[in-house]
């Protein structure tokens, strides 16, 4: 444990925008969920090195579950957030099976292909899923049994932060853990991690699993605060917008993903609020610049303004 | 047996468009190792400037086609210069978040120019014609996707077989740096080759306008199909590109003909297997 600097300041970050934008707390807790699956991408893809197109698949797995649990079963939340979890882990580990054997271009496409299918399936499914026109019917018991959720979303807000509070905890605890550090080993070199006796399939199903398990707990966040679960879960562009939110902030750090996740969704927001029509001129922009500029995503930028403003010599080392 | 001949039919017409659209695509990830999400886009240019050409500055279909394509490949070649050559040193993880990038920009751009709805790109007459192959009656366009498919694995074919570019062309994709140390000018490769698949693209994207209609979403909602394309077929491997577009066309066309339900799912399901067994492509190389 460095520090607890960081994550205290965006605590408090949070806080302060409860407080600053409260009309627009569901935006707020949009960007939560959004912030618990960018780290659910940023352990698979960032810490494992695994590319994936398709965390999707296992973010509307999670959704489905937790809201047909809530209809059909239970409607504690925090139950429900588990079976989201078991959900999300489990689709994870069976594609994973197929799916960690391959790498590169082959595995992008493998993991939209499943995304796609999930898709279809819950589209066809109508009388389970609702298809086209969503999961509805979804009403939450109070969180704890305390916190009755409300009409403008604090109790959804609260909710959704504590969520990303101990995810982000067991992430940073996990990356330091053996099992962080090996992947990161697999993530650098394969065959070295295969040399030193690490089964590098296993450990990456592993990774896939539990990266699963928490894209779930996102996926189960969103159909219990929107109390609605529609087929976008499933959707190429959820998966492609995550990924985008991952590599804008930085991979393999998890203030990265957030960062990442907080500067796209803001700049959508903003953008698509002036001029729905022509945000992408405004991301497209963004996107390249930190590519050409930040190759490392935006968690690079003070490191690099600091060289740049030692300048001389030592620049650009 | 009719419906298999429709079938058939359709299939390879369908097939040859995501041939055409496809096979730059695969080059350019075969030969200069980028992840191009935005191959699609120039697709989308291409129709854009079809559109363009013949509604608004009224040219005949042929004329507004040819200067589509070549219009496209005028706005790639500065592109490959000025930022593709950049993004060939970048992690696959950079490359394809810039290509992603460029690909918001070319959408914009379109819906700027010509705003998000659909663009017609009318056909002549004389493709529109039907003609009766016995046991259905078929749309002259049918018949010129298809042509215009096979002259284009042909002239690729013989350029890259029978010509000192092609020669170029594979020993560069072969190994970079070796065909560089024997004198050949990679960097002007590279842009040819990169010129050529995105004029390639453009005329697919015209051609293929009737099946996969033009609108400014268009690179983003093809994107998956085209790159599962070059999945499928093996990076860089034109006949890979070849044998997958035909296969998967006809896969699509098949499942929408008898199970129309389930289409998606049996596509996908498909492409899981298939990738799950060969997963460097069909005729991809083992390596790397």
């Amino acid at each position: 444990m460095k520090s607890w600097g960081p994550p205290l300041l965006l605590l408090i970050l949070a806080v302060v925008l409860y407080f600053a934008l409260p009309f627009n707390l569901a935006f707020l807790t949009r960007i939560l969920i959004m912030v618990v699956l960018v780290l659910s991408l940023d352990l698979v893809l960032g810490y494992a090195g695994i590319a994936t197109l398709g965390q999707a698949a296992l973010y509307g797995a999670g959704a489905y579950a937790a809201g047909l649990f809530a209809i059909h079963v239970w409607a504690d939340p925090v139950a429900g957030l588990f079976v989201g979890a078991g959900a999300g882990a489990m689709l994870a580990f069976v594609s994973g099976l197929v799916l960690m054997r391959t790498q590169g271009l082959t595995l992008i496409m493998l993991s939209i292909a499943v995304a796609s299918i999930c898709l279809e399936i819950a589209n066809k499914a109508r009388d389970v899923t609702g298809g086209a026109d969503g999961l509805r019917g979804i009403r939450m018991e109070p969180v704890l049994g305390l916190f009755a959720f409300d009409f403008i979303g604090k109790t959804g807000f609260w909710y959704a932060l504590a969520v990303v509070a101990v995810v982000f905890v067991v992430l940073a605890l996990l990356s330091r853990a053996p099992l962080g550090l090996s992947l990161r080993g697999i993530h650098e070199s394969p065959e070295r991690m295969a040399a030193i006796g690490v089964s590098v399939y296993w450990r990456r199903i592993t990774a896939y699993t539990i990266g699963g398990g928490i894209a779930g707990i996102a996926g189960a966040l969103s159909a219990q605060i929107t109390q609605l679960v529609s087929l976008e879960s499933f959707s190429f562009t959820l998966s492609a917008e995550a990924l985008i939110m991952l590599i804008l902030g930085g991979t393999g750090r998890l203030y990265g993903a957030v960062l990442g996740t907080l500067i796209f969704m803001f700049v959508h927001h903003w953008a698509a609020a002036n001029d729905p029509f022509n945000w992408l001129f405004v991301i497209g922009a963004l996107v390249l610049a930190v590519v050409f500029f930040l190759p490392k995503g935006v968690i690079s930028a003070p490191p690099a303004i600091t060289r740049l403003l030692k300048g001389g010599r030592h620049a650009g080392s | 047996m009719t419906l298999f001949l429709n079938i058939a039919v359709d299939g390879i017409a369908y097939g040859m468009i995501l041939f055409m659209i496809s096979v730059g695509l695969s080059v350019t990830m075969g030969l200069m190792r980028v992840v191009n999400l935005a191959h699609g886009g120039f697709a989308l240019l291409g129709g854009t400037f079809a559109h363009w050409f013949g509604q608004e500055l009224g040219l005949p279909f042929w004329p507004a086609a040819l200067l589509a394509i070549v219009a496209t490949i005028a706005v790639s070649l500065p592109l490959e210069r000025l930022i593709y050559r950049r993004i060939y040193g970048f992690g696959d993880l950079q490359q394809v978040l810039a290509t992603i990038g460029l690909t918001f920009l070319m959408i914009a751009s379109v819906n700027l120019w010509q705003g998000s709805s659909l663009l017609s790109i009318p056909l002549p007459d004389s493709l529109k014609q039907s003609v009766d192959l016995g046991f259905r009656t078929l749309p002259v366009h049918r018949l010129v996707v298809i042509a215009a498919g096979l002259v284009s694995i042909l002239g690729l074919w013989l350029l890259l077989d029978r010509t000192l570019f092609g020669i170029r062309l594979r020993a560069a994709v072969d190994n970079r740096g070796t065909a560089s140390a024997l004198g050949i000018d990679t960097d002007w490769i590279f842009m040819a080759a990169f010129g050529l698949g995105a004029g390639l693209a453009a005329l697919g994207g015209i051609l293929g306008a009737e099946i996969l209609p033009i609108d400014a979403y268009y690179p983003v909602r093809y994107m998956v199909l085209f790159l599962i394309v070059v999945a499928v077929g093996g990076m860089g491997s034109i006949s890979g590109s070849f044998v997958a577009a035909l296969g998967l066309g006809t896969l699509e066309t098949a499942t929408r003909y008898l199970v129309p339900d389930y289409a998606t799912i049996v596509f996908f399901t498909f492409v899981i297997i298939l990738l799950a067994l060969r997963p460097q492509g069909l005729l991809g190389k083992a390596h790397a």
